[in-house]
């Protein structure tokens, strides 16, 4: 075996014997993963609920002519309208509705501004449709819409590689530098200075040791999230992934790099890297998908790292875009990683002294 | 000094300083092949660095320093093979057992797995092998950290404290391995702060304190040339004081628990108390080097 295989299979060792650090780079994400994965699978169609006093002639024809309206609408009854408008401010149901002969009376709480839009509109198209076939004549417009994105998009088709790539941030950036540090501190690294293998061995092994375990998580996150339970449906060019989870790795261990030269102890290191990764998660868009967050942490987010792996890896893995989509983030991630690598060695230290 | 065999190690006008310290202030010797060599001295001394200098893990101030007669100075990878080092007993890879560890630096060096379960054996680990190291005591991590800096049968050792942290029980359990590896022409470098670790186990010792090398010899002829009176001491009432002085014309104190007469005369002693049946509990005690350290600097020696 020569330095580099025997020290990678050393780390490697290291590295699945850890409990914290499998708790932490696997473990913790993608029970984060099935815990939001659970709370938002069925977010993709809103319904509404409502709840008729007496007999309303219009909700039941309609309903009739087109079942699909079923998917849409939850209808419940009421005895008075006094108990239905009680029910309504609860919030127990969307909307009351009651026919006065040919008028039909919608009362809705704007507690839930969209859940009113949405009342007013899917009522009054079928106000509209009744009116429409007591003409009897056919209608002379139509209109048809859709969504733009594919009809699969679901919320884990954004929180996947939300999730994914802040455990590829935290496990890169805490891997690289509580090895430099507690390496440092219990001598190893000037031990092996005096051995018979070049610090580039040294270097390539750790590398190689964390773009494993990246790819590891890779694996284990589209295990999960393709599952038919959760759903994830990767897209044509979700391949360039590979690529993009390497370049992301080696812009956090360059991070972890500069935390493990500038940290004198574990615990310092441990601080350091999570007042870098904590932020950069929340506003580099792991946790908070970019396209719901404020304009100021979309301002923000173009300065961390993490923001170009996350949104690299939804383009090519859930927007459905070609390979080269991923191209800028790849070209940025490795950008960053040699400047801050450049920093990282020019702080580096053999030993405490 | 005039030597048949070129010395492994040559140190000349050595200086090294941190800021305003100077660690090691003009330090000069040689080390013989084959030569079990002590640097000896209290914490702080200057030992360490002046190891470190010598096995090229820091650059001097000033000075020359030859290791096979190559410069030591920028670290030269030719030296590596050829050298084993010990720093710490701590200086493992996280989470491997004892086996992988040796495993792994036999192959860093390129030398068989097998080398290494052999040196397991040689320090006595064979039952610890599948034990991790941070779960072996003190004194079974130093012999496996010994083990991993001989696994490629080096020509020249360091140990730097090697039985720093342990208990009495288990450094003297270590002597006896660290006097198994001078064996077969070995050169080994040793630094302690335990005088009498230095005094049984160095062919030659250099006392070293506040960065300079005070004396530097045989532990044997350090203490010679010292020529202290010898303490001989027995149980307290077996004979009185003024008696024993009398027979024995040294110079007696006695505490109440020990009765001792300070001589050079120990024949003249010993023939006296054996005479007055007063032998129980006899010892005999000469100057060691502690007692060099005190001449040499003035006060008490402190590790």
């Amino acid at each position: 075996m020569s330095g580099f295989t025997s020290l990678s299979v050393a780390m490697f060792r290291g590295f699945v014997r850890d409990r914290a650090a499998l708790i932490f780079s696997i473990l913790l994400p993608v029970l984060f993963l099935l815990f939001f994965g659970s709370i938002y699978k069925n977010t993709s169609a809103p319904k509404i609920s409502l709840v008729t006093v007496g007999q309303v002639q219009l909700l039941a024809q309609a309903r009739h002519a087109d079942p699909g309206l079923g998917k849409v609408l939850t209808i419940s009854h009421a005895r008075t309208e006094r108990a239905a408008l009680a029910d309504v401010r609860k919030g127990n149901n969307d909307a009351a509705v009651l026919q006065h002969g040919d008028h039909l009376v919608v009362r809705f709480s704007i507690a839930d501004q969209t859940k009113a839009g949405l009342v007013n509109s899917v009522l009054g198209s079928i106000v509209q449709a009744a009116n429409q076939a007591a003409s009897g004549k056919a209608p002379v417009f139509t209109l048809s819409a859709s969504q733009v994105e594919d009809k699969s998009l679901k919320a884990i088709q954004y929180f996947t590689p939300g999730l994914l790539g802040w455990a590829l941030a935290s496990g890169a950036t805490f891997g690289a530098a509580i090895t430099l540090v507690s390496w440092r501190e219990n001598k190893l690294l000037r031990r092996l200075r005096l051995a018979p293998v070049s610090s580039g061995s040294i270097v390539a092994a750790r590398i190689g040791i964390a773009v494993a375990i990246g790819l590891i998580q890779l694996a284990v996150f589209l295990a999960i999230a393709t599952l038919p339970y959760f759903g994830l449906r990767l897209t044509s060019a979700w391949w360039m992934t590979i690529p993009l989870v390497i370049c992301g790795i080696l812009a956090f261990m360059s991070i972890g790099l500069l935390v493990g030269a500038i940290a004198k102890t574990q615990q310092a290191a441990t601080s350091i890297a999570n007042l870098v990764i904590l932020p950069m998660a929340f506003l580099g868009g792991a946790f908070l998908p970019l396209d719901f967050a404020p304009d100021w942490v979309r301002q923000a987010s173009y300065v961390m790292p993490l923001r170009y792996l996350v949104t690299g890896m939804q383009d090519v893995m859930a927007r459905g875009e070609g390979p080269a989509a991923a191209l800028p983030a790849i070209g940025i991630l490795l950008g960053f990683t040699v400047i801050v690598s450049l920093i990282a060695v020019r702080m580096f230290r053999w030993d405490d002294i | 000094m005039y030597r048949l065999v070129p010395a492994t190690i040559t140190v000349r006008d050595l200086c090294k300083s941190y800021g305003d310290v100077a660690a090691v202030d003009g330090v000069s010797f040689e080390v013989g092949t084959g030569e079990f060599f002590g640097i000896l001295g209290p914490n702080g001394a200057g030992k360490t660095t002046t190891l470190e200098i010598i096995e090229g893990l820091r650059e001097p101030d000033s000075g020359d320093v030859s290791v096979f007669g190559l410069p030591a100075w920028p670290r030269n990878a030719a030296l590596l093979p050829r050298i084993g080092v010990q720093l710490q007993a701590s200086s493992f890879f996280e989470r491997l057992t004892a086996r992988e560890q040796i495993h792994t630096f036999a192959s860093l060096y390129g030398v068989a797995a097998k080398r290494g379960d052999d040196w397991l054996e040689t320090v006595g680990l064979t039952e610890q092998a599948g034990l991790r190291t941070e779960k072996l005591s003190g004194g079974q991590a130093q012999r496996l950290s010994i083990a991993c800096a001989l696994v490629h049968d080096p020509e020249l050792v360091f140990l730097d404290e090697p039985t720093g942290a342990l208990d009495p029980q288990a450094r003297r359990n270590l002597w006896d391995l660290l006097r198994t590896i001078s064996t077969s022409g070995r050169t080994v470098v040793l630094t302690t702060h335990h005088m009498d670790e230095a005094e049984t186990l160095c062919d030659r010792v250099a006392i070293m304190d506040h960065g300079k090398i005070l004396k530097a010899g045989p532990p044997a002829a350090l203490v010679r040339e010292l020529d202290q009176p010898l303490r001989i001491s027995v149980e307290s009432g077996l004979i009185p004081a003024d008696r024993a002085a009398e027979l024995t014309g040294g110079h007696v104190a006695d505490d109440g628990v020990s009765l001792s007469i300070a001589t050079r005369d120990p024949a003249r002693v010993l023939a006296g108390l054996a005479r007055a049946d007063a032998l129980a509990g006899l010892r005999v005690t000469g100057a060691t080097l502690e007692d060099v350290f005190l001449s040499l600097t003035g006060r008490e020696y402190r590790a």
